[in-house]
């Protein structure tokens, strides 16, 4: 029994006892601190991702809320969700669609799924997005059971880095609620203040289309002249960030344009939702 | 505690400071600092790195050959900073958010490369922890006194609460654009080299050549 004891773990860490550098160890080590990192970061990995995919899920719901106005510090995300439901249109048509799962529906894989995207035409694509999925989905927060808001996927390249956010608009998908981002790295400071809860106020109550139904929304350089024509089209461009307010004004340009949810919108306008 | 192990654990803070004698991970000082809340993260983030991966490090280094022992440092080092990076996601996700890569910069960050291979590899492994931690609070010092002077002046707030009402808010202090932006570190990391200098007069290098003295009679 003592020997067994002795030669067994002598057997099999024997290699130990050889000179640092020679080969056989040097392989052996390689691959034994491999193998103990790799199982270590697998671990990790697959024990944290259901907490990191329910926080993904969070941070994207308190946006929608965010830009709905409905969120407020220390609410309960979860509950104030259910005032709001999931569809899925398709933009060539502006219909419904039942095609996939709203609730599971993730516009930004879909927009890089080669199966579900489409390819923009340069010429067309002023958002800078090269690809864009062909449903997105819109999410309705209703009151009493009545539509009052239909909040938006939007997104397009800025300064330094693709913008990612929500447009609010009220029901009569004329009028703009509020624009709010979750995701960009433009400059802080000046394209950051797109943040800014002064500018995303100033969005509030300004119209989409004109008249003859062209996207009229747009930021302008410097301040909007107050009584205008065109005031209500118009949003003050942000100090110092030419680019990201540019961009800003693509997006919008082409997320309201043909190419987005302008069939979806006037299907609104002339149908109600 | 031992006077060794204290000395190990505050020696980083001030006479030795990683960021302010060995001018060590300033880049990812740079970029965390424009606020207090990702400063502190960063700090925690990098500790715990330091010190674990001085830790395991310690614990093989009498068995790392020493052609690969680079590799070896590294490939420990980037697992923790990738578990790290997972833990921030799944429990301070909106911190995780703004700190984005910096956190998976840790690895490419000299201090904890540095302390591994200069402390880890020739000390036994609880005294090689306590170095990491050290280096790891040096390092969030610095960050930390960057952070607040790039919070306050540049946003008028301190881990996020309003300390000066901005003019933006209908307040009257103009923000100082400069300090979010990662030039404004530079400048006040030197500061406080230049600070720390003065007050420890050990810590000047010796120069590395001399200006020569021209006379107004030699030909220059």
């Amino acid at each position: 029994m003592p020997n067994e004891n002795q030669s067994k773990p002598a057997s099999a860490w024997n290699f130990l006892a050889l000179p640092n550098d020679s080969t056989v160890k040097t392989y052996i080590m390689a691959t034994l601190v491999c193998l103990v990192c790799a199982v270590f970061v697998s671990v990790s990995a697959v024990a944290l991702k259901p907490l990191q995919q329910l926080n993904k899920e969070l941070d994207k719901k308190k946006n929608i809320l965010q830009v709905a106005g409905l969120y407020q510090e220390g609410i309960d995300i979860k509950e104030a969700f259910s005032k709001i439901e999931i569809k899925l249109i398709d933009l060539a048509t502006g219909e419904y669609t039942t095609e996939l799962d709203a609730a599971t529906y993730d516009e930004r894989k879909a927009a890089k799924d080669p199966a579900l995207n489409i390819a923009i035409d340069k010429s067309n694509d002023i958002a800078s997005i090269r690809m864009r999925p062909k449903l997105m989905p819109v999410y309705q927060v209703k009151e009493d059971g009545v539509v009052k808001q239909l909040i938006l996927p939007v997104n397009g390249y800025g300064l330094w880095s693709t913008l990612y956010g929500f447009l609010a608009v009220e029901s009569d998908g004329q009028t703009i609620v509020g624009l709010s981002y979750y995701e960009h790295a433009e400059t802080p400071g000046l394209g950051g203040e797109v943040d800014n809860p002064k500018w995303k106020k100033i969005w509030a109550g300004k119209k989409i289309y004109a008249d003859n139904g062209d996207v009229a929304i747009n930021v302008v350089k410097g301040m909007v002249i107050p009584g205008s024509t065109g005031e209500q089209f118009s949003v003050d461009g942000l100090a110092g960030a030419t680019l990201t307010s540019r961009g800003v004004s693509n997006m919008l340009k082409y997320w309201m344009g043909i190419h987005g949810y302008k069939n979806y919108l006037s299907n609104i306008q002339a149908n109600g939702v | 505690m031992s006077n060794d192990t204290k000395k190990i654990l505050l020696d980083p803070l001030v006479d030795n400071n990683p960021i302010g004698l060995q001018v060590l991970g300033v880049c990812s000082a740079l970029a965390v600092t424009t606020n207090l809340g990702t400063a502190l993260v960063m700090s925690l983030a990098l500790t715990a790195v330091t010190a674990f991966s001085n830790l395991s490090i310690s614990m093989i280094r009498n068995h790392v050959p020493s052609a690969i022992r680079i590799i070896v440092q590294m490939t420990i080092i980037a697992s923790l900073v990738i578990v790290v990076d997972q833990v921030l996601k799944a429990y301070v996700y909106d911190l995780s958010k703004q700190l984005s890569v910096f956190v998976g910069l840790i690895i490419t960050n000299c201090i904890v490369m540095g302390r591994a291979e200069a402390f880890a590899m020739k000390n036994p492994p609880l005294i090689s922890f306590v170095d990491g931690i050290g280096n790891g609070l040096g390092y969030g010092l610095v960050l930390m006194l960057v952070g607040t002077f790039r919070e306050l002046l540049g946003s008028g707030k301190l881990f996020g609460v309003e300390i000066l009402s901005t003019v933006n808010d209908g307040g009257w202090y103009l923000p100082n654009g400069l300090m979010l932006l990662p030039p404004s570190a530079f400048f006040i990391i030197g500061l406080l080299i230049w600070g720390l200098r003065a007050w420890r007069p050990v810590q000047v290098e010796a120069a590395d050549f001399k200006i020569k003295e021209v006379n107004g009679t030699e030909a220059v």
